[in-house]
This record gives structure tokens, sequence and C-alpha cells, in this order.
């Protein structure tokens, strides 16, 4: 007998979503993803100066926060025809390197472990059994016997307290958790040291872009920062990024290695089909080429075959949005009229449009990158994937899971982390030779129109604009969470997170943890993800709750 | 000595140096505008007690204002979430999910009505009965009327709650509102506006301690942000405030001049028309501030400065 379960809210995630699924002997049989929450950017965006849109669409989410910004500029830089100098370039790049190690390390700690830890668990964990297993895998020094006594002794006043705080009724005891008590008390450990170390990583931010989160020194042509490109500033960001690699090598990566070992199983759940990666990185002024995390699309996991990205392939799909229409079309043309009906899986159920390329539905973010990556023989990348596979005696196929997905996060943390030092040094050197050029002048055109192809931390992101009288006639975003969590689209086939679901195990319907594996896997993020309403409109829409 | 041996018993949370302990004290008597002799009172007024309740909720909004109080280094963040305060509901961070935090939420404001802080992120879209914004099946309206009016105060994080934020910006498509705007009448428990986009977490965890400390909310001024933080204007607190006076103007993005940290006035800086301690404090533990990075002022803490502040890169 088949089951619906509706969770609203998902918890642990930036935004507004809603998953519902049917349930039958025991796995998931059918997904629906929901975005609940609508903005209206883009329309706000209109008729104003096309140098201020970054500002306006970094507020897309202060999750990841800097990538819209960044996206932005980048589209307009494109749109006006300015070529930023070189160290504009590796600021930009440093910024965004700093913004994948800063949001990695909270997904995994903040956002996801608690799907896999159990942190009650952690308090009958023995903290001398803890300390062994934790130094047999990492050379961190937070590992003895009386740190995780002391962290142990404070998670029990906690709990004695009775004030629960954000622990309060998590699925504690289930019985998808198989961690041993100590393992569980090694993640709670790192749980509230990554609370600390995020807050230190994200100084990075501040050292060249004002502030974390929404960054203030960006401007079309450049970045604003020219006074902080000085021996000083640059050497705390070295201090803090060596800081925060030490974390990543010998914090994070083992972990992951630890809590994976123990849910293998996981290898061969919550897969997907195709994947896109728009690359990341410039590594000079021409793109694609030059760009450290490669550009392609993967389909039917074929990885013998990689093919390269034509935006014209792009399309938006609405019929299972909230909007007019079937019809799909081209960011570049996009058209976006609201037309509200109700919460209705088998007709119209989401904010998000569904957007696809070649027609085909494609998962965007970390593994779609790895997998790209690893597929055209990018070497670190070769390197630190087979290391991983090697490690945990899983075979390649198990990277198409929603294991595959976590692992491939903690991958391309420590492969961007480690560029980045070369980033740093080359901004060295260019100041030695007395290169401190941070902005290219250029004329605001009368129209023009531009595009930014960016991957960030959660996949695929894509700003379109259209300039006329020197002001903003159009404005699209398709971005990494429409691809993985939009709906169905003209053709019925579900989106990546709900492709995902199908197949999940779920022990107890009225604690779906399995369920919240696999979407936060993608790491959600939903506040972009909703596009343009007609002020017009005076439809009333209701929800009814299934 | 007494209270010096109740600091050393009760003050610092495991895993944390007295010394650190006492050097956010001291931060926060700076930011609050208090003698340096109020630094222990501080401390203690954290360390004791049970911890007062607090919900958090979200609304048509970035999350921007969560990650501004995770980067909280004066407490620590995990002070604030373990030691300080019970955030009993706060979905980014909590463990539960779907109809498991929906309990929690209305167990919290049930057993501590009149007693729980409730902290507000994002603006409330109001349009069309406000179906643009819901969360288990809700709208956001609904969920504000019902819980805002049975806390102890309101405390508007971000200028999305203050004052309607991003998505307010015209035309407003969804009819988003500010909290004090959005409920109206309905709201008779008092609100604090602590605007920024995001705000400094000081200048919340420093309402939070003046609470704490005084049990009272801090004055307020005519748009309800604490004076403590928004009693001056970033120009009048600015450290390149000499350049402004000498003339000595940035004209150009890269220049010579603003390589030697001129002023952005003539760049769009709108320091002079905006009330905030961003030169004082700084960001992220005192690394920098928007116009440290060369770039002007947009004027964030201000009411509607989406509309009222923008084209950002024209002189005031």
């Amino acid at each position: 007998m088949a089951q619906r379960i509706v969770v609203d809210p998902i918890t642990r995630i930036e935004g507004h979503l809603r998953i519902e699924v049917e349930v039958a002997n025991g796995k998931v049989t059918n997904a629906w993803s929901s975005s609940t929450l609508f903005r209206g950017l883009e329309i706000i965006l209109k008729g104003r100066d096309p140098r201020d849109a970054w500002l306006f669409t970094q507020r897309a989410c202060g999750v990841c926060t800097y990538v819209h910004g960044l996206a932005s500029i980048r589209c307009v830089d494109h749109a006006v025809g300015v070529t930023i100098p070189d160290n504009a370039r590796l600021i930009r790049n440093l910024l965004m390197g700093a913004q994948f190690l800063h949001d990695h390390i909270v997904h995994f700690y903040h956002l996801h472990a608690l799907d896999w830890v159990d942190v009650v668990s952690a308090l009958k964990a023995d903290p001398v059994k803890a300390s062994k297993i934790a130094n047999d895998v990492s050379p961190a020094p937070k590992n003895g016997p009386g740190d995780f006594k002391a962290v142990q002794a404070r998670l029990k006043k906690f709990v004695d307290s009775g004030q629960l705080g954000l622990f309060a009724n998590g699925y504690w005891g289930h019985p998808a958790y198989k961690l041993p008590p100590e393992v569980n008390l090694i993640a709670a450990a790192h749980y509230l040291e990554a609370l600390r170390q995020q807050a230190r990583t994200a100084r990075m931010h501040a050292i060249f872009g004002a502030k974390n989160p929404h960054l203030q020194s960006l401007v079309v042509g450049g970045v604003s920062c020219a006074a902080d490109l000085n021996p000083d500033r640059i050497s705390e960001f070295l201090y803090l990024w060596k800081e925060t690699m030490d974390f990543v090598n010998n914090v994070y990566i083992p972990d992951l290695l630890a809590v994976a070992g123990f849910y293998k199983d996981w290898g061969s759940i919550g897969g997907t089909t195709n994947f896109l990666a728009y690359g990341e990185f410039p590594q000079s002024a021409k793109e694609p080429e030059s760009l450290f995390f490669p550009r392609g699309a993967i389909f039917k996991r074929n990885l013998a075959k990689v093919e390269n990205v034509d935006p014209a392939k792009i399309t938006e799909h609405v019929k299972h949005s909230w909007y007019e229409g079937d019809g799909a079309l081209n960011p570049a043309q996009g058209e976006t009229k609201p037309k509200f009906s109700k919460l209705d899986t088998n007709g119209e159920y989401s904010w998000m449009k569904a957007p696809r390329y070649n027609g085909e539905p494609m998962e965007v973010g970390p593994l779609a990158r790895v997998l790209v990556a690893y597929a055209k023989g990018h070497e670190p990348t070769k390197k630190a994937v087979d290391g991983v596979l090697k490690k945990l005696a899983i075979p390649k196929e198990a990277l198409f899971s929603t294991l595959g997905r976590t692992a491939a996060r903690a991958i391309e943390t420590q492969i961007i982390g480690e560029a980045m030092e070369g980033w740093i040094m080359q901004l060295v050197e260019n100041l030695k030779k007395g290169d401190t050029k941070t902005f290219e002048p250029y004329q605001m055109p009368d129209s023009a129109q531009g595009m930014g192809l960016n991957d960030v931390p959660r996949g695929a992101l894509g700003h379109w604009i259209e300039i006329k009288e020197k002001k903003i006639a159009n404005y699209q975003l398709v971005v990494p969470s429409t691809w993985n969590l939009g709906p169905r689209c003209a053709a019925n086939k579900p989106g990546p997170v709900e492709e995902a679901l199908i197949g999940t195990p779920v022990a107890d319907p009225k604690r779906p943890v399995e369920i919240l594996r696999t979407v936060h896997s993608f790491d959600p993020c939903i506040a972009c993800g909703v596009h343009v309403i007609d002020p017009q409109s005076n439809q009333v829409y209701k929800f009814r709750v299934v | 000595m007494e209270q010096e041996r109740k600091l050393q018993k009760g003050s610092a949370p495991k895993g944390v140096s007295r010394r650190d302990f006492m050097k956010f004290c001291t931060m926060v008597s700076a930011t609050m505008g208090l003698a340096p002799s109020f630094a222990p009172k501080i401390a203690e007024a954290l360390a004791s007690g049970p911890r007062p309740p607090v919900v958090y909720l979200h609304f048509a909004e970035c999350t921007g204002c969560t990650e501004a109080v995770l980067r909280s280094s004066y407490p620590w963040i995990d002070e604030l979430l373990l030691e300080t305060i019970s955030v009993d509901y706060h979905e980014t961070i909590m463990a539960a999910a779907g109809h498991s935090v929906e309990e929690v939420l209305h167990q919290t404001v049930k057993k501590y009505e009149g007693k729980f802080i409730c902290v507000v992120e994002g603006g409330i879209p109001t349009a069309e009965n406000g179906i643009y914004g819901m969360i288990g099946g809700k709208t956001m309206l609904e969920i504000a009327k019902e819980v805002c009016p049975k806390s102890l105060a309101v405390l508007c994080i971000g200028s999305c709650s203050s004052f309607g934020g991003v998505q307010a910006a015209a035309p407003n498509p969804t009819g988003a509102k500010g909290v004090s705007d959005a409920l109206g009448d309905v709201l008779k428990v008092p609100v604090v506006n602590i605007p920024g986009c995001p705000p400094n977490p000081i200048n919340f965890v420093g309402t939070v301690v003046n609470y704490l400390l005084f049990g009272k909310l801090p004055d307020l001024d005519d748009k309800k942000r604490p004076l403590f933080a928004y009693g001056k204007t970033v120009h009048d607190q600015c450290p390149r405030r000499s350049h402004f006076e000498n003339g000595e103007f940035v004209k150009e993005w890269g220049s010579k001049e603003a390589q030697m940290g001129y002023c952005l006035y003539e760049m769009g800086c709108k320091g002079p028309e905006t009330y905030n301690n961003c030169p004082l404090v700084k960001f992220n533990d005192g690394t920098s501030w928007p116009v440290e990075a060369g770039h002007p002022c947009i004027g964030c803490s201000e009411p509607n400065f989406w509309d009222a502040m923008s084209p950002f890169y024209q002189k005031l």
C-alpha cells in the first residue's frame, strides 16, 4: 500500500522547501520537490543601473553569499565588453575559493552531519576509545581523551539542562543511524569545532571583500580593494587559508572517510543520470579554455564522453510550475507569466521552473564538477577521487549516489583549497613586479547583452542581462538549486532530486531521516530559485497539505 | 573579589579561556558604549540561570542574517547556542524537520508564552493574503500573526524584517513588509529593529546582552534601532573623514587615490546619511568594513535603502 509523506519545512537548508514522497514496501516510489517562497528579484532589477545589479543579486542568497554578486559582475563585464586586470581576476578567484572552503565545511558539519550522526549516542561513548580512533586517522591536535571527555561533559550538561534547543525532536535512536558512539562523539566534537572554524574561514572574505556575508568590494571592471593589496593583508589571508586547510585535511576529510565507512550502502542510493558543469576559476582571460575546473556535460553516466556546453541548449520549462503555458524558453529570451492554481503533484506544484539541457534534467554541483573533471583527466581530481575510492574500497559506480555526492564535495574542497596557494603567490609576484592594477575602465553601452556562467558551491549558475538605454531591460538567473530541485518538465521527466529520491529506503515514515540524507546531499539553497511574478495578478492561491 | 570567584566558577564555558570570554565582554561593553567596569557584569549575566528561550523565524529572506550570527566570535556561536540562549526553533540549524519541528514551535510558544524572545529574519509577503511565502502549509503572515504577539519582545534582525528589505524594493511584487508594518496593531509587544544587510552580529548580541544584563531592551531611535549601535552616522565615525575635510577624493577605482585610501564620497558613498557603527566595530572579528575595502557605503541600515540610496554609484 503506497503512503504519501510530506516533509515541510525541510530544515538545515537555505530557504523554504517542501518534499513530498510516495512510499511503498519501505522504499520511495515517487517524489515531488516544491519551492514555497517567491521573492521576485528579477522584476525588481528592471530599469535599474546595471552596475548596481550585483548588490541586489548577491541578496539572492546569504549562505552562498558572494556567488550571485560575482555572477552578476561577470555578466555585466561581458555586456560592457571589459577585460579585467590579472589582479582583479586573482582576487575574485581567491574570494570564490574561500567561499567554497567555508560553504562546504558548514554544509558537511552543520547542514548535513546530523543526518548521519546521532548526537545523543555520543553521550554513551568512551572518550579514550574515541581518542584512539581519531588519532589513527588524523594528526589533528584536539584528539586527546581529555578533549573528547570535555566535549562529552559539555553535551551532557546541555542535555541535562532539559533545554534541548536546536537538537530537540531530532531523529535520535533511529535505526538508520549506524555509527558507534565513539564516532558519533568525534563528529559531535568536530561539529562544535567547525562552528568556530567557519567563522575564522569567513574572515578570508572580509580581508579582500570588506565583510561576510554579503561582500562589498566588487565593481564592474575589477575590484575596489586597491588599498588592501599589501603584505599585511596578504599574509593575514595566507594565515587563515593555512588554518582552514589544516582543518580540511586533518578533520573534514578524515571525518568524511570515517563516517562514509559505516554508510557504504548509500553508495548505491540517491544517484542521478546526467551531469552539467560550467567550470570555474579562470586562469587567464580566456574562457572556458583556462578554467581550473573544466566545463562539460555528461549524459547517461557515460564518463567516456564529455560533451562541450552550448548555452543555447538551456531551456526552462513551466508545465509543472505556477506559470502560464507548457512551453520551454532559453533564458536569454526568458519570459514569466505566473498563473496560480493549487499544489497538485499531478499538475503544478512549485514556484521553480524546470531547467533542462538539450531536453534533459541535469544534476549540477560538486558531483557534476568532479565527474566532468575526472572524465576529462584533470590530474588533481583523478588523484583525489581514486584515493577516496581506494580508501573506502568502493567501485567507481558508487560515485553516482548520495554518498558519492557528499564525498565529491569534500574532495573538491581539498582540490580548490590546494590550488588557492598558487593564486596567492601569483598575486604576490604581480605586486613584486610593480603591477598593482585592479580596475579596467569601460563605457556603459546604450544597449548590450551579457551572460555570466559560473560554477559555485551548489553548482552551475548563469546570469543573463539585457541592457537598453543604459538600464536593465531584462535580467534572468538560472541557478543551481533550480537545476537540482526543480519540478518535472514538459516531457514529465522528474528533476534530479526527484529522481534521486526514488528507491530511498524509509524505515519509519514518521521519522524520514533517510529522505533528508538524499535531499541534503544536494545542499539545497532555495531563496534564489524563484522567478519573476506579475504584480498585476490578482489570483489567489491556497495550499492544501496532503 | 566575590564577582571574580563567580566568574571563575561559572562564566567561561568549556573550551573557552577566561581571557577570551572577558575580551568578548569588553567588546560588547564598548559596542554598547558602557564603561569598561561593566564587563564583569556582562560576563555574569551571560553565565547564569536557565537560558532564555528564543524562537527564530525565517520569512522572505536570504539567510544572510543567520550566517552573520554564525560568525559571532564574542561569544563564539557554539557558546551562544549551548550556554547563553536556548534556540528552540531555527530552521537553518535545527536537527529535526517537517511536522517534528512544527511541533517544537507550537510547544515552545505555548510553554513560554510571554517569555520567549522572538527573532525574525526576513520580510513578510502581504500581497494576496501572503501566498508568496508558505511554511508547513501556512502563510508567513499567518505564522507571524500567531507567534510574534505571544513573545516577550520581537527582535527584527536585518533590514528585511525591520523595513521589508530587498524584496520590498520597487515595485515590491510580493507586497513584502517589515514586521512592525505587516502586523500593525496586532503586535503589542516591544519591537527592536537591528537593520543592516546583514547587520553586524555584535549588534544583535549586544541587544540580547543588554536585555540579560539590565532586564530591559536598549534605548531606541525613532526607527526602533538601538542607539548604542545606530546613534551616529557612518560618516561621523569614518576613519577617512579627514580626507573628506581636506577635499581628497577617490574619482576612479584602482587609482592612486584609491590605493591611498581617500574619501569615497564622489564614488557614491552613503555614509553621511547612514546610521550605523561599522567603522567602529567592523565586521568578522574586526577584520574590515566596506569603506576600508575601497567600496562606498550603500546605506544598508536605512529604511528603504534599495530605492532611497540607489543608484549606488551616484554621488549623494
